[in-house]
């Protein structure tokens, strides 16, 4: 996990191809859906999603997102499940260092676009900055009700009791609500919201928080937004509060208790260590030690 | 063609529609803050840059605008948006008004399934003043409360606000122009008189 130069982008930026990729009606097409998006908070948007140089999967909402809304001023960040230096974290990164040549960061602090893959920094983002999540999946209620069409009825209808049952099910067989990642949020009290697959310990930063916040669903061609300072509750119940979930262990390497910790397996005899999930936290940390 | 369409639009396409979206972006997302659109656009008159700016930014083939502006406007939006021209502001996805704005309940509305396809209102005003005096304002993007002090609506312009908002998810969203600034007020903001 080191802080090497990796965004060297090797040769400057790409002949050929226009600012950001996308050709200026898809960001046309992409900035009037954002906007939608960010006008009814939770809202999914569809929009023509494009094919993009990398697999759906990989994160193409996220990119046509970023793409559509990056300048030659910004400092864009990358992270994959918090870390800055792995495969797909590095290579959008360096994506975006060759069609846009702006300037990047691992640094939350520094970054003006933050694009994510199922995680949120732990360093509280502020106002002005834009947090893009990569989404494979928009639809909340996607396992409880196959059909798009009658998801698209029951948002709606604000009708999300489907979701309520599932909850209740999980806690009448086994004593909590077993969803760890992925977690379903209202917002603004109005629309039911998949996070994406972010750990259901990041939920609660979503809650009013002073940056914008854009979703990208390459495959399901889905766009929503919240807004900065909207609410995001996770979904509980009185009785049965939401309960974000954490490794009881502190990290390894910097020591912290607080931030989200992935489990390292070290050898085959059953020994392991606890991580930082975010990498950029973890060094900042170590540094100041 | 008149004379007047043929003044130039957005001088470096690419960047400057980056700049201006990013000024409505914020502006949305903050409701109540105003931006200077970073365009520098010289439309004919009594359209302003702020509002030319933004309609060459977001306007196209897919997107009827509607304007009373006068044909020398129209024309020149026609001509550097290459946007089909409606003849009813029913009809419109995007409703650009120098004088006074037509009725929000007669704009695209969306549905309740849709409230994406809803007309998107530009207002040109007089002035615009963050900061201190005018209207209250609540909602999302909004941490406690935003004041914007605007000039140049009509008076019953907060009534028929309110009448907008209530029918959320339905309704129609605000972009406010004045010279080069931009404000815009999402269908969630709920404005109070000061």
């Amino acid at each position: 996990m080191s802080a090497a130069p990796q965004d060297a982008a090797g040769g400057g930026t790409l002949a050929g191809y226009n600012f950001a990729y996308l050709d200026e009606d898809t960001k046309r097409m992409i900035r009037r859906a954002l906007l939608k998006a960010v006008a009814i908070p939770g809202h999914q948007v569809p929009f023509g999603s494009r094919e993009m140089p990398l697999p759906y999967g990989w994160g193409t909402g996220g990119i046509q997102v970023t793409a559509s809304v990056i300048g030659p001023d910004d400092t864009l960040k990358v992270i994959d499940q918090g870390a800055d230096d792995t495969t797909n974290a590095v290579s959008i990164r360096r994506f975006f260092g060759r069609v846009a040549g702006v300037a990047t960061t691992e640094r939350t602090a520094e970054a003006t676009v933050i694009q994510t893959r199922h995680r949120i920094p732990e360093t509280p983002l502020r106002e002005g900055q834009i947090l893009v999540y990569q989404v494979p999946m928009p639809e909340p209620l996607f396992r409880l009700e196959p059909r798009v069409a009658e998801t698209r009825r029951l948002h709606a209808l604000g009708d999300y009791g489907l979701m309520h049952v599932k909850l209740y099910e999980d806690i009448a067989r086994r004593g909590e609500v077993t969803i760890s990642y992925n977690y379903p949020v209202m917002v603004n009290g109005r629309y039911l919201m998949s996070p994406s697959p972010i750990p259901a310990f990041d939920n609660p930063k979503m809650d009013r928080m002073p940056a914008l916040q854009l979703f990208g669903a390459g495959r399901e061609k889905r766009i929503y937004a919240v807004p900065p300072y909207t609410a995001v509750r996770s979904l509980d119940f009185e009785d049965h509060p939401f309960r974000p979930n954490r490794a009881d262990a502190a990290c390894a390497l910097c020591g912290s208790r607080d931030s989200y910790l992935d489990e390292v397996v070290t050898d085959d005899r059953g020994g392991r260590r606890f991580l930082c999930s975010d990498t950029d936290y973890c060094e900042r940390r170590r540094a100041e030690q | 063609m008149r004379a007047a369409a043929l003044s130039p639009g957005l001088a470096d396409p690419v960047a400057d529609a980056q700049g201006c979206f990013r000024a409505v972006l914020d502006a949305m997302s903050r409701p109540g803050s105003v931006r200077r659109v970073p365009a520098d656009v010289r439309p004919p008159a009594p359209l302003v840059p702020a509002a030319a700016a933004v309609l060459l930014t977001l306007a196209d083939a897919a997107t009827p605008v509607w304007t009373d502006a006068g044909p020398d406007a129209a024309a020149w939006l026609a001509f550097h948006a290459g946007c089909p021209l409606a003849t009813s502001p029913e009809d419109a996805a995007f409703v650009l008004a120098c004088g006074s704005p037509p009725s929000l309940g007669v704009l695209v509305q969306g549905t309740d399934e849709e409230p994406h396809r809803s007309a998107t209102l530009i207002a040109q005003v007089a002035a615009l003043e963050a900061g201190s005096g005018g209207w209250r304002l609540r909602g999302p993007g909004i941490e406690a409360e935003h004041r914007l002090r605007v000039s140049g609506l009509p008076s019953d312009f907060t009534a028929r606000w309110g009448a907008n908002r209530a029918a959320f998810p339905r309704g129609v969203d605000l972009v406010l122009c004045a010279g080069r600034e931009v404000a815009a007020l999402p269908r969630t903001t709920a404005i109070e008189e000061g």
